[in-house]
């Protein structure tokens, strides 16, 4: 990455800095994982650029859509909010701390303000442990309900917040539905009154009906406790429905970022616009009446990126400058992001 | 036009030690030559399982197919023997599967992937064969073909991989090809790929397609008619427009109004559909939608529907579905 994007990312930055609202800024955060190779000295010989530099921040009771391909970087983005990464360079900055420069004493208690909901509810619960032992457990870590009996009912509270029989409590994940197990997930989340919820692909594996529930749950709580969320996904139409802002993510960059109404009615990335292309509509009038302009070839892998604009050997605006030069990310409007030359 | 394959009655049960499990519970339903036939409905309603009767790859046991009928082309296959059942698999019956990362061999190259089932089926040389191929993986859009026959699945990416299943499935001119989620582990740009190729083979080839999705905008793009199916039993039949326009069973309904869809305005709560879906093995006389169902009466809990029509190859399987509609509260 050039120099000049790293200014352009950290006014990106800076122009939310100081708006006191920001829970979350994320400042030119790289992730890099070492491809190594030999065995009794490994020698780096590659990295994987999973998260190349990118800056965005999450108001207090917004929900940022983090939208992308596989292999784009919009989980590893969230391990590394959570701290279960360490990035290789760039902050976060989280209530005015940076949590790279705190010690594993002064994260927990920040822990207990930020939780996760994950994609998968059949490997994320204990198999063995029942499903009130797996939402008191958080409680017991963080000593927030030291009391037993206290524990148990807040568990019962939970249960039923969450729209679940709380005689679930004495049950095991395998009795559960998937639908029922996301919402023990999100039961276990929310046990500890987290402020902010990273949400990882938490009703892609639902089916629909039951996913609208999940969708609807979620909106409930954040209306009802004042959540943060940073909702990561890949099905557009969730993200257009939960998010206030969104950030597209192709290959370990954000290429775009906007209010949801203005990404969604006026995408000015060709990436962005792509793949609002790709989604099917639940109509056949309209379907049979949409041009498919489909973009052409495959996502290139992280380890050796093209050069420039990382999106250039699929697009279809490109330049002989798009290959050299990587793209400012700029603000073309007032709130919207784009990182493209040819917009 | 004529009937390829139809199917009556078909019921494919599973006996396990919680009970019997009425996976597939009579259903019937044809397809036309060069037809696009769309499956929907949500994980465990049987429409795999339905498809895979069709090829009579039901794992038994525990699996059984224990009544009904399916005729392709004239014969009926439930009396085939399994000889000539092979001969109409990968021949006649072309088969895309959901797992491109799975269901290839990891120990066989492309090329003998490809080339195998045509030698099977077609009598062809070698040489032949391999031509064949090489066109085939031009076909499907995939460069260099002739490299890629000395590769691995290992060396293709997931989309790759399911245009070589697609390829595969071409391999011998089959008269249908049925997709199980073709499309489903891939990312929504390679998808909308994958989907364009499969419309335009099968159009210009005059493939006929059976395409088991839970996806109800690529059903909407790609299918001309539409079976939902909920606990093993096809609930609503008819054309796209009709299921999308003009839905005559609360459940199709309540599916429709659960997604939300881009074309709308934001800012509307979703109507989920309440509740769980059944459990198979303790289906009763009444319909198994309605616990779930807003338009339920007396009269559902002590008969089953059958499918009855609204309109011309419009078929509802509901007691209530005249007051059933887009728009209609109950």
């Amino acid at each position: 990455m050039s120099v000049d994007t790293i200014t352009s990312n950290a006014t990106a930055a800076s122009s939310s800095e100081g708006a006191e609202d920001d829970l979350v800024q994320v400042r030119d955060l790289k992730m890099f994982f070492p491809v190594t190779d030999g065995v009794i000295i490994p020698r780096v010989v590659a990295n994987v650029k999973a998260v190349n530099g990118i800056s965005f921040s999450i108001k207090r009771g917004e929900t940022l859509g983090l939208v992308g391909e596989s292999g784009c970087g919009k989980t590893t983005t969230g391990r590394c909010i959570l701290q279960l990464e360490k990035p290789t360079s760039g902050e976060i900055i989280y209530d005015g701390r940076d949590l790279a420069k705190l010690s594993a004493s002064e994260m927990r208690p920040l822990r207990q303000r930020i939780q996760v909901i994950f994609q998968d509810p059949y490997s994320s619960l204990n198999p063995r442990m029942k499903i009130g032992d797996i939402i008191a457990e958080p409680m017991m870590v963080h000593k927030t309900e030291p009391d037993k009996a206290a524990r148990t009912k807040r568990v019962l509270e939970l249960l039923t917040t969450c729209g679940l029989n709380p005689k679930f409590a004495d049950r095991y994940p395998h009795e559960m539905s998937g639908g029922q197990r996301q919402r023990v997930g999100i039961a276990r989340a929310l046990a500890v009154r987290p402020e902010f919820i990273i949400c990882d692909e938490a009703v892609s594996a639902l089916d629909v009906s039951i996913q609208a529930q999940v969708i609807n749950l979620l909106e409930e709580l954040r209306d009802e406790f004042n959540l943060t969320y940073l909702f990561i996904s890949h099905d557009l139409s969730v993200v257009r429905h939960l998010c206030q802002r969104v950030a597209v993510m192709y290959l370990g960059n954000i290429v775009e970022l906007a209010e949801t109404d203005e990404l969604f009615d006026n995408p000015l990335h060709p990436y962005t616009q792509a793949l609002l292309e790709a989604v099917p509509i639940p109509d056949p009038t309209i379907e049979s009446e949409r041009a498919h302009k489909i973009i052409e070839g495959e996502i290139p892998s992280p380890m050796n990126p093209p050069s420039g604009c990382v999106f250039h050997p699929r697009c279809p605006l490109t330049v002989e400058d798009c290959k050299k030069h990587v793209p400012e990310f700029r603000e073309v409007r007032p709130g919207h992001w784009v990182a493209c030359s040819q917009v | 036009m004529s009937k390829l394959l139809q199917v009556e009655n078909l019921q494919t049960q599973f006996f396990t030690s919680a009970g019997v499990v009425r996976a597939v519970d009579g259903i019937t339903y044809d397809v036309a030559a060069g037809e696009t036939v769309a499956v929907v409905g949500e994980s465990g309603c049987g429409k795999s399982v339905g498809a895979m009767s069709i090829l009579r790859l039901i794992p038994n046991p525990p699996g059984r197919i224990v009544g009904g009928s399916i005729t392709f082309d004239g014969r009926d296959l439930l009396k085939l023997s399994e000889e000539e059942m092979r001969d109409i698999r990968g021949r006649d019956i072309g088969m895309i599967f959901q797992e491109p990362m799975t269901s290839l061999n990891p120990v066989l190259t492309i090329g003998r992937q490809l080339t195998e089932t045509m030698e099977h089926h077609l009598d062809v040389s070698q040489e032949d064969a391999n031509k064949r191929a090489i066109e085939l993986l031009g076909l499907v859009g995939i460069s260099e073909p002739e490299q890629r026959l000395k590769q691995y699945p290992h060396h293709l990416s997931g989309g790759m991989r399911q245009r070589v299943m697609i390829a595969m499935s071409l391999a011998c001119n089959p008269k249908l090809i049925i997709a199980d989620e073709p499309t489903t582990a891939l990312d929504v740009t390679i998808q909308a790929q994958i989907l364009e190729l499969m419309k335009n083979l099968t159009r210009d080839l005059g493939v006929a397609m059976i395409i088991i999705t839970h996806n109800l905008g690529v059903v909407a793009r790609y299918a001309d008619r539409v079976n939902v199916m909920y606990a093993g039993r096809i609930i609503e039949s008819g054309t796209a427009q009709d299921i999308y326009h003009n839905p005559k069973h609360p459940y199709t309904l309540a599916l429709l109004r659960s997604v939300p869809r881009m074309d709308q305005p934001r800012g509307e709560k979703l109507h989920p559909v309440g509740g769980h879906p059944p459990d198979l093995t303790k289906l009763d006389a009444g319909c198994a939608f309605r616990p779930r169902c807003e338009f339920a009466v007396e009269k559902c809990t002590v008969a089953q529907p059958v499918l009855e029509e609204v309109s011309s190859g419009h078929v509802s399987a509901c007691w209530q579905k005249d007051k059933v509609g887009l728009g209609v509260q109950a």
